[in-house]
């Protein structure tokens, strides 16, 4: 290693940041989503279809809900695709995005070991909140802010109780959906989550999943997946017309139609519902 | 159990079949680790030496601060470098984050304590008689340095090591800082997250392998540097 080999290497060296940075620097639009979208493998195969119908590069990082609004908030990001209708009617409102338009929807469960020892299989959701917190069932929780989280909140309250954040039985794992899915089956909880975060699960066992859907069909579980614009207004850098071009091409018909037809074990995860 | 037998076969698949997302996930370890290794010993090299050799007041204190630093966690620093590169922190415009570079700095602040902290430990131990040498030979402060850090050389390697097997097997600063992304940010460490977030244990741990099988070869290559510097 003489003098001439040190600078070898540190024109390699020179060479790599060159082409890091000159990788960086091409177009493409910057997305934040939720983990579900991530997890059931629905963004990869969008994704290089929306490249081929548009040269246009997706970018997305998984992130809860709740993140992926902050991270639009500090226009990180250009577009956003998530799942809690309140926060983003709010946020639209307050100017952080805007063209809010919807794009698919799936439904919330409530999944527990298949025995069901609190005995909620078949009861509407508010009541089998009740039961879980009255038997002290073992309930594990996002607790991260997410979409999925924010329901779950919403569905403690309209059992008539504050969140059990303090109670042993209640356990909040901070984890992305399919993460917390698994710590309930370790402790053998229940725990709520989207239907197809769930058929994604069941999936990865071979159809044959060690927990099962005890409640569910209940009109507060429908769960609105939306696609936002970055307002280009506060954040000069964020790509509005890319954006506008995805939002178009996502709720296009043909794109639409192939959402619903994104399946795994013969069930739809996302049924396309843009208007 | 079986998740560590599959997982073991599934590595091998990955390798030998040449799954483009893997080494697509192997090229940003690589790049990302290289580039932050080699700013950090450009950096934490001669901090290390100016910390070792030169008696200044504070320096005990800055010893302690440099040793503190060592357990500095990712998450962090993820977090710090965070709220520098969003759009709306002071060097936003600069565009780093969700890029390999903003995550190089990022793993160049991990490893820069460690170069520092082992430079300047190696140099401290060095023979004093060395010094003297050199001073007495007329030699002016950069041929001192120089002279001092080439034989330090093999504890300097060992820094470089060091950092750049904490740099490797980080995730906190990946994840904050690249997001993750397919074919641009995703590590081979963020892509063993991510798979055990999806419930794919035996691809978590077949990518786990073959983290261990990038780091052996990188060892490998030191080694080889080390036999061509002569012992």
């Amino acid at each position: 290693m003489t003098r001439r080999g040190i600078c070898a290497f540190m024109g390699a060296m020179v060479l790599l940041m060159a082409c890091a940075l000159s990788a960086s620097a091409e177009d493409a639009l910057m997305m934040a989503t939720t983990t579900s979208t991530d997890n059931t493998g629905l963004l990869d195969v969008l994704a290089p279809k929306f490249q081929e119908d548009t040269g246009i590069e997706l970018k997305w990082t998984a992130v809860g809900t709740g993140k992926a609004l902050e991270m639009g908030k500090n226009c990180d990001v250009d577009v956003l695709l998530v799942h809690a209708p309140a926060a983003e009617k709010a946020y639209v409102a307050a100017g952080y995005g805007k063209d809010r338009t919807e794009v698919m929807y799936n439904d919330f469960v409530i999944i527990g070991p298949p025995d069901d020892p609190a005995g909620v299989k078949g009861l509407p959701v508010v009541e089998a909140m009740k039961k879980m917190a009255n038997e002290k069932a073992h309930f594990t929780s996002r607790g991260d802010n997410s979409g999925t989280n924010k329901k779950e909140i919403s569905l403690w309250k309209k059992a008539g109780m504050e969140v059990p954040d303090k109670e042993a039985w209640y356990v909040q794992t901070g984890q992305g959906m399919i993460a917390t899915i698994h710590v309930a089956t370790e402790k053998g909880a229940y725990t709520m989550t989207d239907r197809g975060t769930f058929i994604k699960f069941e999936d990865t066992h071979g159809g044959n999943p060690p927990l099962a859907i005890l409640a569910e069909g209940d009109p507060v579980l429908f769960n609105q997946y939306s696609a936002l614009a970055v307002n280009p207004e506060r954040c000069p850098n964020a790509r509005y017309e890319l954006a506008r071009t995805f939002t178009e091409w996502i709720t296009s018909k043909d794109i639409q139609a192939f959402i619903g037809d994104f399946k795994l074990l013969g069930k739809t995860l996302f049924t396309p519902n843009a208007k | 159990m079986d998740y560590i037998l599959s997982g073991l076969i599934q590595a091998l698949e990955l390798l030998f079949q040449g799954d483009p997302e893997t080494f697509s996930a192997v090229k940003t370890t690589v790049l990302a680790s290289s580039l932050s290794v080699a700013a950090s010993m450009a950096i934490g090299t001669p901090v290390g030496f100016w910390l070792g050799y030169v008696p200044f007041p504070g320096r005990r204190p800055a010893r302690v601060v440099v040793d503190t630093l060592l357990s500095l966690p990712t998450v962090v620093i993820g977090l710090l470098c965070y709220a520098f590169m969003t759009h709306r922190g002071p060097l936003g415009d600069w565009g780093l984050l969700f890029t390999l570079p903003g995550m190089a700095v990022g793993q160049t602040i991990l490893g820069l304590p460690i170069v520092i902290a082992m430079t300047a430990t190696a140099v401290e131990s060095l023979d004093q008689r060395l010094k003297q040498t050199l001073i007495t030979l007329g030699a002016d402060r950069r041929q001192i340095l120089l002279t001092s850090l080439w034989e330090a050389r093999f504890s300097l390697a060992l820094a470089g090591a060091a950092a750049y097997g904490r740099i490797v097997s980080e995730v906190g600063i990946s994840m904050m800082i690249g997001g993750n992304i397919k074919w641009h940010t995703r590590t081979i460490t963020t892509a063993i997250a991510l798979e055990t977030g999806k419930g794919q244990f035996a691809t978590g741990i077949a990518l786990g392998l073959i983290l261990m099988t990038v780091a052996l070869l990188v060892n490998l290559a030191m080694t080889g540097l080390k036999r061509m510097s002569g012992t």
